[in-house]
């Protein structure tokens, strides 16, 4: 363990560009997918990026009494909670779209084209 | 966390993301997600936020994820049917996100940098009542990040609380209504 | 501030007042004109003989350079004055009787009052500028009088065609002005001098140019078309616009650039253009006239043959003999033209004269008046006004072109000729119909101001001993001088000529035993005008113009527009494509957008 002790740790920085990266990863399946289920796991791992981003700015910056920010977690605990419920209703939703138009794919969702 | 262990959980969790997007297959997108979802779990754990990667686990993998698998069961859905993909929009795609993570660089290189700063417990034991479970965890050098998050929640956060139950009924309710087969 | 400037505004206000405000109470809005003008006939007797030049107004100014709208008082302009309102106001009194039974009675009046402002306006304006603007406001108030009856058709034409000649002129006028100005420097008429070393031909270009306004106004050939058609308009209307005051306008102006530049300035090749041009009009207005049957034509073209009079005495630098004549010629023209009035009110609206006769004996105060105006006319010798101011022009003609001078003698027996053929149709022998059989005399309303011009028919003239009541009223009079017996002579002879044709051709006779086309048909001028300019000159510009109103009205700015919204409308509406990833890559960019915004 004293090997491990003394290794540099993660600084904000990379924490906030590994969460950006995910960020980006999960925009770039919502643009481009079609399949109307993948672009909702694609959004959910947007949702986990912007955790991830709460999380390390509540551990890096302490609170008065030396501890972490516990709001930062606060926000997490809510934002996975709402993630969960939209995730449900978004998924009733979609079984409800196949069921009358037999498809998922969005190229042919296009009902609302002016 | 240290620097290696650090870059290990992010690359899971980026490769994962990045099989999420480019897997033809929903059942094995999901799954990548899964993965994804894990290596995001570690990181939180890493930042001494238990509280958080437990739930992470719990309520993303373990029940959000099982309810991804389960629809795509019931659409019973195959492989994307290899349609010829239309080159502009995929190019403006593609371009918006290159665009963005050049302004996520740029941004992040021009905020100061934070270093880790090692949490003093016993300290921060004083600072709260003595004899209460929270003071007793840190005197032991243990975070008590659950008994935190709580006396946070209901406290402080109590009206937002009882609003997401709320929240959460009215899903329910949404969910089994549009769920409904329609009476023909 | 000056009474001059109440001479002016008075009956502008008056005109406003009648439109804004009694447009349907007619018998008030005639009494209000009527009131106007005998006031400003006061007025402008009490100017007469001052001198004080009010301050002028400065309306636009550019830099150093400024606009003003200014009054002139002098000798000239409050004698014309005197003729413009002293006409007028009998004009606005037989009107009241005229027009009594008219629906439009307030718009006629209203028309009247505007037409006293404008004319006013031209009399008065002490620079050139003014003069156009007034000019053509004098245009307008004539459109509007001759259109009065715009019901009917021939009416609407002859205001239209009225206005349009005259327009015609003024494009030359304006040029006219334009040079005058790059070669005097001023527009003040007052300020006016003719530069030394001047070369003669940019002289007479300008003087021809601004004759072209005269030709256009005073209705000289070739822009003479339009005097005998504005006869469609109410007798009184011709009687004060048509006779007395606007047509003498051009000669006014003309009269007054001499008095500017000097008495020499139309010694030159613009002087014998101008006498020319005169001489011919009043020669072919002559001839035209002995054939005419309608009662106001006749005295029309008689207009026209003694305007051609005037204007050839202002071409041979004798311009106060034609100012003098315009003067005595005033009075007598209206007193024809509103008893000309009278005898078409009288018979029912009836006015070819081989529908008349007998009339001296039904209607004897219109007859006896019209007679005296004949007598002036026709220029009886020592008794009439009309004999002193012809003498004066034919004698101006001897001096200087005996060409003009023998023309000019032809016209005074042509003129002696159709006038008589007139009064013997008209007034003398049986009654021709039924019309003239029930005709009676007129009400006072309408003799007295014949009354009246008779008297000033006879007298205005006069001058006994020291009293001369031209120079009184400060109408210009040429100085006394001797004139060669030739011209008592030639006038005696042709007065005598003519009234021996006159009535031996024509007494007792119920048609006309002379028929010469070409003189009724008014030379076929008219027809060569519709036929030829309109159709090609005209219906060619109105081709062109509207070409381009289609190609870029149409096409480019409302097209344009329409078409232009039209398709950026299609561009954005692909936004809308409906599909969930277009979407998405939007509200990407938009983020990005923000975030590039607010960063950095």
């Amino acid at each position: 363990m004293h090997l491990l002790a003394n290794l540099p740790t993660a600084s904000l920085n990379q924490y906030l560009l590994v969460a950006g990266l995910l960020f980006a990863i999960g925009l770039t399946g919502v643009v481009l997918r079609r399949n109307i289920i993948i672009v909702f796991m694609c959004l959910e791992l947007m949702l986990s990026a912007a955790n991830l981003t709460l999380i390390a700015f509540s551990r890096f910056h302490l609170d008065g009494k030396g501890l972490p920010d516990v709001h930062g977690q606060m926000l997490v605990f809510f934002v996975i909670t709402v993630a969960a419920a939209e995730v449900a209703v978004g998924l009733a939703i979609i079984v409800a779209l196949y069921r009358s138009r037999q498809t998922i794919h969005t190229d042919e969702l296009t009902t609302l084209k002016g | 966390m240290p620097s290696p262990i650090f870059w290990l959980f992010a690359l899971i969790m980026l490769f994962g993301a990045a099989a999420v997007v480019l897997l033809p297959n929903p059942v094995a997108s999901a799954m990548s997600m899964v993965a994804s979802f894990v290596g995001l779990a570690g990181l939180f754990v890493g930042l001494n936020a238990y509280f958080a990667g437990i739930i992470q686990i719990l309520v993303y993998t373990g029940a959000i994820m099982v309810l991804f698998v389960f629809i795509i069961m019931l659409l019973d859905l195959n492989s994307d049917k290899k349609r010829t993909p239309k080159m502009a929009p995929m190019f403006a795609g593609l371009g918006i996100v290159i665009a963005f993570t050049i302004q996520l660089v740029g941004v992040i290189s021009a905020t100061p940098n934070e270093k880790l700063t090692e949490l003093d417990l016993p300290a921060a034991a004083e600072k709260f009542e003595k004899g209460s479970q929270i003071a007793k965890n840190l005197s032991a050098n243990s975070l008590p990040d659950v008994h935190l998050i709580g006396q946070s929640l209901f406290t402080q956060y109590n009206l937002p609380l009882q609003i997401l139950g709320a929240l959460l009924l009215v899903a329910t309710v949404g969910v089994v209504v549009l769920s409904k087969k329609q009476v023909q | 501030m000056n009474p001059a400037w109440y001479l002016l505004l008075l009956p502008l206000l008056v005109a406003a007042v009648n439109y804004l405000l009694f447009s349907k109470q007619h018998s008030i809005a005639s009494l209000i004109s009527t009131a106007s003008a005998v006031v400003t006939f006061g007025l402008a007797f009490s100017l007469l003989a001052s001198n004080a030049q009010p301050e002028p107004y400065r309306w636009i100014s550019v830099g150093s350079w400024h606009l003003e709208i200014g009054i002139t008082l002098d000798k000239l302009s409050t004698g014309m004055m005197i003729v413009v309102t002293g006409v007028g106001m009998l004009v606005h009194i037989f009107s009241l009787a005229y027009m009594k039974d008219d629906e439009a009675k307030a718009r006629f009046f209203t028309g009247l009052s505007l037409f006293m402002f404008s004319m006013t306006g031209i009399v008065l304006a002490n620079n050139f500028i003014m003069t156009f603007i007034f000019w053509e406001l004098v245009g307008l108030s004539s459109y509007l009088l001759i259109g009065h009856w715009y019901q009917k058709d021939s009416a609407a034409d002859a205001s239209k065609k009225a206005f349009l000649t005259n327009r015609i002129g003024d494009f030359g006028f304006m040029i006219g002005i334009l040079l005058l100005w790059n070669i005097t420097d001023t527009f003040t008429f007052g300020e006016m001098k003719l530069p030394a070393g001047l070369e003669t031909g940019v002289l007479v270009a300008a003087l021809l140019c601004i004759f072209c306004g005269a030709v256009g106004k005073s209705a000289q050939l070739p822009l003479h078309v339009w005097l005998p058609d504005a006869m469609e308009g109410p007798t009184p209307v011709s009687a004060l616009i048509h006779a007395a005051t606007m047509v003498a306008a051009g000669v006014y102006m003309l009269f007054r650039v001499q008095v500017s530049l000097g008495a020499d300035c139309f010694a030159n090749d613009a002087g014998m253009v101008i006498s020319w041009i005169g001489g011919i009009t009043s020669l072919v207005a002559a001839l035209m006239a002995t054939q005419q049957d309608d009662i106001k034509r006749i005295l029309a073209y008689s207009t026209l043959s003694q305007l051609g009079y005037m204007v050839m005495t202002v071409g041979l630098t004798a311009g106060d003999a034609g100012m003098f004549h315009l003067f005595t010629h005033a009075w007598f023209k209206a007193l024809l033209f509103l008893g000309s009035g009278a005898v078409i009110y009288a018979c029912h609206h009836e006015q070819d004269i081989w529908k008349m006769g007998g009339l001296l004996k039904k209607m004897p105060i219109t007859g006896l008046t019209f007679f005296l105006g004949y007598a002036a006319l026709i220029a009886v010798p020592y008794v009439t006004s009309g004999f002193w101011s012809k003498e004066e022009i034919l004698s101006a003609a001897y001096h200087h072109n005996q060409a003009l001078f023998w023309i000019a003698v032809l016209v005074a027996f042509l003129t002696t000729f159709y006038m008589t053929r007139l009064f013997v149709v008209a007034f003398l022998g049986k009654t021709k119909s039924e019309n003239a059989d029930h005709a009676h005399e007129v009400g006072p309303l309408m003799f007295v101001p014949l009354v009246v011009l008779a008297v000033m028919a006879l007298f205005s003239a006069t001058k006994l001993g020291a009293f001369d009541l031209a120079k009184t009223l400060s109408a210009i009079r040429p100085e006394a001088h001797g004139h060669p017996s030739i011209v008592l002579i030639a006038s005696i002879a042709t007065l005598v000529l003519g009234l021996l044709a006159g009535f031996g051709l024509y007494a007792g006779k119920t048609k006309d035993p002379l028929s010469f086309a070409l003189f009724r048909e008014r030379f076929y001028i008219d027809r060569l005008y519709d036929n030829f300019i309109v159709k090609y000159l005209q219906d060619a510009f109105a081709a062109i113009v509207h070409f381009f109103d289609e190609l870029f009205i149409n096409g480019l700015l409302v097209g344009g527009i329409s078409r232009g919204a039209q398709g950026i409308g299609l561009l954005i509406r692909r936004m809308q494509s409906g599909n969930l990833q277009t979407y998405a890559a939007f509200l990407g960019l938009g983020v990005l957008l923000v975030i590039y915004l607010v960063v950095f």
